[in-house]
């Protein structure tokens, strides 16, 4: 699953992973375009423990998470 | 733990730069206030007449151009535009009527706290209630919507327009209004104080420092890393009174500040509401519209003209404590802040609605 969170404020894109993380345990995707989301959300899933590889993709990064 | 000593450094440098500024002329506990600052601005530029506070502020033009300057070296500059611009004008008016109730921005509160002034410990408990009702809000899936790329030259016209400002303030400055008395005329050396703007804007760029997001995350996400700059700003200023002998413990006589325990209460618990609804305090604001964030500059448009109105129409205290008018005021910053947050609850669609 992919969630959209571009062009999104703090800390939206954080609360968005955080509710799509409770539907999907094992792992999702997250596409952000500001180094703010991806710092917050790369450390939101840490806490977590959960693995983060991040992609750039042109200006917006994508996030995959997983277990 | 990188984000962490960022945090730590930025809050460091925040301190130590508003100490400075103090010592060199500013108001006491006031060596950053934005909202303060904005106000002065204001008055410096004759959008209010309140001959006390007119002063077109350094600090307010270093911050932005700091956070520019940062932002464009590190890539990060990056215009965007079009997340409910007047909700956002709206909020940014009510965080200022707010603010000019207590008499300061959260961050002055912090510096209040530091100087040992209690109406601010009040204020702090209303700035913190403010955000846990902006939490509830958040958690039923309050949203501004998604913003989206715009072109360079409109991230460029805030910033160009501080660049403007500082021609006026060194160039003609017969065209600005300057307090004689009063807090306005209370201020460091114009480098000084630009130079203590631009290095906490670079700071509060990289750190991503806020008064609001610390203590939001901190009940949210159980994430403390701004919660530990918002504690650092007052422990150093703190440390920094005391050692300058210019921590004065009580409720009463304290400098640019009344004690009507209920309005400061009310005022910071506005600037908390309106804060979590924006994504940031007033400092985060401004250092978001350096960044190219054209909502932000769209959200201190309404600081400013909120300051102008608050002293046009006797809305801001003084020292002899709050007014009726603010009073009504601050009563009308609740309801509308809390309509548009009613008006802006969506299902928050894990997809991302556009």
């Amino acid at each position: 699953m992919i969630i959209d969170a571009r062009g999104r404020a703090c800390p939206e894109p954080v609360l968005m992973t955080k509710k799509a993380l409770e539907k999907n345990p094992e792992g999702i995707e997250v596409l952000v375009d500001n180094v703010t989301a991806r710092e917050n959300i790369k450390r939101f899933a840490g806490n977590l423990e959960f693995q983060v590889v991040v992609e750039e993709q042109d200006e917006d990064y994508l996030l995959r998470l997983t277990k | 733990m990188k984000a962490k000593t960022l945090v730590i450094i930025a809050g460091a440098i925040v301190g130590i730069s508003a100490l400075i500024l103090t010592f060199f002329g500013n108001p006491a506990n006031m060596g950053f206030c934005i909202a303060c600052f904005i106000r002065d601005t204001a008055g410096g530029l004759k959008l209010h007449s309140a001959g006390v506070v007119q002063y077109v502020r350094p600090e307010i033009i270093g911050l932005v151009l700091g956070a520019f300057i940062v932002a464009m070296a590190g890539k990060e500059f990056s215009p965007r535009a079009g997340s409910a611009p007047a909700s956002r004008f709206v909020l940014g008016f009510f965080m200022m009527i707010g603010a000019l109730m207590f008499l300061g921005c959260p961050l002055r509160m912090m510096l209040r706290i530091s100087g040992g002034d209690l109406n601010a410990i009040v204020g702090l408990v209303g700035f913190i209630a403010g955000i846990l009702i902006g939490i509830v809000f958040l958690n039923k899936g309050f949203s501004l919507k998604r913003a989206y790329k715009v072109s360079k030259a409109d991230g460029y016209i805030f910033p160009g327009i501080q660049v403007v400002m500082l021609i006026l303030l060194v160039g003609t400055p017969a065209l600005l209004v300057f307090s004689t008395e009063g807090p306005g005329s209370m201020h460091a050396p114009v480098a000084l104080a630009l130079v203590g703007g631009l290095v906490v804007g670079a700071a509060a760029q990289k750190s991503r420092f806020c008064t609001a997001g610390g203590i939001r995350d901190a009940f949210l996400l159980k994430d403390f890393t701004l919660l530990i700059g918002f504690i650092t700003v007052i422990v150093v200023v703190l440390i920094g009174n005391l050692a300058l002998d210019s921590f004065n413990l009580g409720f009463e006589g304290q400098p640019i500040a009344h004690s009507d325990g209920l309005w400061n209460f009310l005022g910071m618990a506005l600037v908390g509401f309106a804060a979590v609804l924006l994504g940031g305090c007033p400092l985060r604001q401004l250092i978001l519209s350096g960044e190219g964030n054209i909502d932000s500059v769209i959200t201190v448009v309404g600081m400013f003209i909120g300051a102008a109105v608050a002293h046009n129409f006797g809305l801001a205290s003084s020292g002899q404590g709050p007014t009726f008018n603010g009073q009504i005021a601050v009563v009308i910053g609740f309801v509308v802040v809390a309509a548009i947050g009613l008006m802006n609850l969506q299902g928050r669609s894990v997809k991302g609605d556009a």
